[in-house]
């Protein structure tokens, strides 16, 4: 678009056309106040706050509804704007309680700040106040009316940006009031966006509300522990009698892949970390009895127990099962644990998607996955299964804002009529199952169409889809967990023709990481297969190569009293699969986790582990999008899966510089003094100083495995400061190991929804509250559209 | 998340209503422009908006009933509450007020018994204190539902209403 330009203040700026004047003013560093306006929502002018002077304009104009013109003229400052700002302070202090020092927004309130920037401490107004009761709404909603000063934010980022509408405005003039849908409380996904948007204290959070004051607590830029998706959330922490306690949890820092984003998981239910059923010791059983010990005696008794087992029955009688939510690092370090230290190849996790057969198709095609951000900037969307607006909020914010912004095509197919289909371009409701059918239908094979056909589609809709896709450049194709194995192939075939971008769907935070990162029975670190160690040969030693079991012939094996131990880190099979206790009574079994989970129950040794709030380290959320975790709030006497786990390893007995590479003193040895018989150098040594990186002096530094990650694993050779700075990477699967084919029925979805999280979700009260409310008030989930 | 259907019995309008529904939806660019002539097709019908018809209307129009009652709430002339059958509306602006609009609006009062906004008992009659109802040249006026009596006195006003009840 041709440029624009303008003059404001004296300063030229350009800008594109079609730039709102308030926003022409941003880009030249000059900032026009507001509190109705707000990016990307639709345009209020209701506060009158960035009145500014037009020259060759009458009166005093709203910035936010101006669009510049050539040679525009612009005052944003002088005594005149100055008094009319003012008096809109004044005006809205007319009724607006002084009640800052209890009001939860004091410190952060944007009147606050805009009536010390323009001061209307005295008022012509002697009125009394118009009080009114606070109302809660919901569990975690509570609107205070006489704070609201009607920008009414709130009520366009739910209609809009969230296509939620569950708030709207009663009334006309001074007698508006912003209302919840059902009259005195809300129906709504409780995503607390209204909250965060808001510019006063009038919506505050159930969560937090009358807990702190902003300015008492510290905040944590970190990524959210809950679906795949990889929101960055802000935690508040504040000091508390066992640690740092996390308070809050927003998004303020909107630097994120999720902008202004974050769903009811990511801000309220981080408060899983302070339930009371909290482990808090190490439990070792004893006469039947999980009794409390120390660490030592834990560590001891595992490390001597793994190395009886490794060393009479070996490896194949030990199985470790990962987690989903732990680092990369730490699934990193746990496969290599299991294969170097444990000597086994018998590890797997929790799949809930066929990421090996993704990268087994992306093998040597660089640029054909998506990141988050292109979800919200490609020109057409194709998703198949999955729902996102329950399953992956964020991918639904970043698909519906894009149809809403940016005009995208979304092509949804799907078994059940999804929320998203209210985007849609067009949407096929097909068979319940039928996914795989469709891509191979995509991919050309038309004998599947009849099978396709329901009662709001036919042939010709389906064929007619087939061209427009193909016509589509640019698509970003998503698929949930419905297409694995084969389909996968098959349906990337076809979007591979056409230069189309892909999403695989996996539900939990590090899903994705957990199966990049090498926790399966027969691929390595970057889907490489356990017979072609390569690379990590030369650093690990030797390993077993022959595939291990996964996780129900793990589960066969303890069944017939041949898994002699069972080490589980993060992850609750027990319960998950309803499992029989009493198979695993000739198995020593170790749980690593927060809570005494059905799995940890059984153990012989728990160990209270931190949860990803409470540590350091990276995830890689569905798209590939690699981003910082950084250590937010803390529980003394836990300890990192990391840190667990080589202390594991050193009661094992294992030398635990060679599990993680860290220094023992300050002379590198960069293979000069072995001279020409090099190739014994110090690869991870020459790896760091190529890359400017210092050695690591700690075992228990994440950062050091980060080091070998990035160093052996591929795609994963990201900007490092970029990383360290809080952006999200891209990893890139092209230069992966050839994957594998996996039985599909090993995939089994989390299926959690909006207000459930696997065991998270179990032990968060907010969370639980929201569910028995919307259990109290069973209404329609789902509201027309506008 | 699953579709629950609200089991709201289905509001019966008249044919006049139904074919007037459907010329307007051809009138506007988006279904939701007809929502305002259509409350107040629906309220001349049924006497106010009830949930069931707002519920109805929203449908029709793919809006939430939290949208229309947004809507209701905006203009005095749309009302949730049943009126009387005659909704006497008694103009106090400027004109009508320096002749003697609010002398009317006390008359009212104290003839029908009842407070602004109030209904007579037998739900006959409705009050209502507005703004200007554009017949100013024959101030002060009154309309009730849709028909005006212009250059009233507190006694051509009791005759005007006499005749309202007399119709009944």
């Amino acid at each position: 678009m041709p440029d624009v330009n303008i003059t404001v203040d004296g300063k030229k700026v350009t800008a594109p056309t079609g730039t709102l004047l308030i926003e022409a003013c941003k880009t030249a560093g000059i900032e026009v106040p507001s509190f109705c306006y707000y990016p990307n929502l639709s345009l209020q002018g209701a506060c009158r706050m960035c009145l500014v002077r037009v020259e060759k304009m009458p009166k005093l104009q709203t910035a936010c509804t101006t669009v510049i013109t050539e040679g525009m003229v612009v005052a944003t400052d002088n005594d005149e704007i100055h008094q009319a700002r003012k008096s809109m302070v004044e005006l809205l202090l007319g009724n607006h309680p002084l009640d800052c020092p209890v009001c939860d927004a004091g410190g952060e309130c944007e009147l606050q700040d805009m009536t010390f920037s323009y001061g209307a401490a005295e008022s012509k107004f002697i009125d009394i106040k118009n009080h009114r009761e606070e109302q809660q709404w919901s569990p975690v909603v509570y609107f205070d009316r006489p704070r609201c000063i009607l920008c009414y934010r709130c009520v366009r980022v739910c209609g809009e940006g969230m296509d939620v509408w569950a708030l709207g405005v009663q009334n006309r003039g001074v007698s508006s009031i912003i209302a919840p849908n059902l009259e005195d409380h809300l129906n709504c996904e409780e995503c607390g966006m209204c909250i965060d948007i808001c510019p006063v204290g009038a919506l505050t959070s159930g969560a937090y509300r009358y807990k702190t004051r902003p300015w008492e607590m510290n905040h944590v830029g970190t990524t959210c522990t809950h679906c795949g998706d990889g929101c960055k959330t802000t935690l508040g922490v504040r000091r508390s009698d066992t640690g740092m306690e996390i308070v809050r949890g927003d998004n303020r820092d909107k630097s994120g892949i999720n902008g202004d984003f974050l769903c009811i998981k990511g801000r309220y239910a981080f408060d899983f970390a302070n339930h009371e059923d909290r482990l808090t010791q190490p439990l070792i059983r004893k006469n039947g009895r999980l009794t409390p010990s120390t660490w030592e005696e834990a560590f001891q008794l595992i490390g001597k127990k793994f190395a009886e087992v490794r060393d009479k029955d070996g490896g194949e009688a030990i199985g470790v099962i990962g987690s989903t939510r732990t680092t990369n690092e730490e699934n990193y370090l746990l496969q290599k644990f299991a294969r170097v230290v444990l000597r086994t190849n018998n590890i797997d996790h929790h799949r809930t998607a066929d990421f090996p057969a993704f990268a087994a198709v992306l093998s040597g095609k660089p640029e054909s996955t998506a990141t988050m951000r292109d979800v919200f900037n490609a020109p057409a969307i194709l998703l198949i299964g999955n729902n996102p607006t329950d399953q992956h909020p964020l991918l639904a914010w970043q698909i519906r804002n894009n149809v809403r912004l940016h005009g995208a095509r979304l092509y949804v197919v799907n078994s059940e009529p999804i929320k998203l289909r209210r985007q849609a371009t067009i949407f096929s409701q097909i068979p319940e199952g039928a996914e795989a059918r469709v891509a191979a239908f995509l991919g050309g094979d038309d004998s599947v169409l009849d099978a396709l056909v329901t009662a709001n589609s036919n042939r010709e809709s389906w064929t007619g889809l087939r061209e427009t896709l193909r016509g589509e450049r640019n698509l970003v194709i998503i698929f949930g967990s419905e297409i694995r194995g084969d389909a996968v192939s098959v349906l990337m075939k076809f979007g591979g023709a056409i230069g189309a971008k892909f999403v695989c769907l996996g539900d939990y935070a590090n899903s994705r990481g957990a199966a990049d990162m090498g926790l399966y029975p027969d691929l390595l670190p970057g889907y490489q297969a356990v017979a072609q160690s390569g690379k990590f040969h030369e650093g690990w030693g030797d390993i077993p190569n022959a595939p291990g079991l996964n996780l129900p012939a793990m589960l066969e094996r303890a069944k017939a009293g041949k898994l002699k131990a069972l080490h589980v880190v993060g992850a609750n099979p027990v319960g998950r699969l309803g499992l029989n206790p009493g198979d695993f009574s000739q198995t020593f079994v170790v749980v690593q986790d927060m809570f005494l989970t059905e799995t940890a129950a059984i153990a012989d040794v728990v160990l209270p582990a931190a949860n990803a709030y409470e540590k350091s380290g990276t995830f890689t959320n569905t798209c590939g999008d690699l981003q910082i975790i950084k250590k937010a709030g803390e529980v003394t006497s836990v300890k990192s899966d990391f840190e667990m786990i080589v202390r594991i390893a050193d009661a094992a007995g294992f030398d635990v510089s060679k599990l993680v590479p860290f220094s023992r003193g300050s002379r590198a040895d960069m293979g000069q003094s072995r001279g020409a018989q090099s190739g014994e150098a110090d690869q991870h040594r020459v790896w760091l100083e190529a890359n400017g990186l210092e050695p690591k002096m700690s075992p228990f530094d994440p950062m050091a495995i980060l080091d070998e990650i990035q160093r052996l694993v591929p795609g994963y050779d990201v900007s490092r400061i970029n990383l360290l700075a809080g952006n999200d990477q891209h990893t890139s699967l092209s230069n992966s190991g050839r994957g594998a084919a996996h039985d599909a029925n090993l995939i089994v979805p989390a299926n959690n929804d909006l207000f459930s999280s696997g065991t998270l979700g179990r032990y968060s009260r907010t969370l639980n509250s929201v569910l028995e409310n919307h259990h109290k008030n069973p209404a329609e989930a789902e509201v027309a559209a506008d | 998340m699953a579709l629950v259907v609200k089991a709201f019995f289905s509001m019966k309008f008249s044919e006049q209503f139904e074919n007037r529904f459907v010329r307007m939806l051809a009138h506007y660019p988006t279904k939701r422009s007809v929502l305002v002539p259509t409350l107040l097709y629906a309220q001349d019908e049924t006497g106010y908006l009830s949930p069931e018809v707002i519920h109805e209307i929203a449908e029709r129009l793919e809006l939430t009933d939290l949208e229309v009652e947004n809507v209701i709430s905006y203009y005095s002339m749309l009302t949730k509450t049943p009126r009387g059958k005659y909704n006497v509306q008694v103009c106090t602006n400027i004109a009508c007020l320096v002749r003697g609009g609010e002398e009317l609006l006390d008359h009212c009062k104290h003839k029908l018994g009842i407070r602004n906004k109030g209904t007579t008992a037998d739900g006959m009659f409705s009050l209502e204190e507005v703004e200007c109802i554009g017949a100013c040249s024959w101030a002060p006026a009154v309309q009730v539902n849709y028909d005006f009596h212009e250059n009233l006195t507190t006694e051509r006003m009791d005759e005007v209403l006499d005749e309202y009840r007399a119709k009944n």
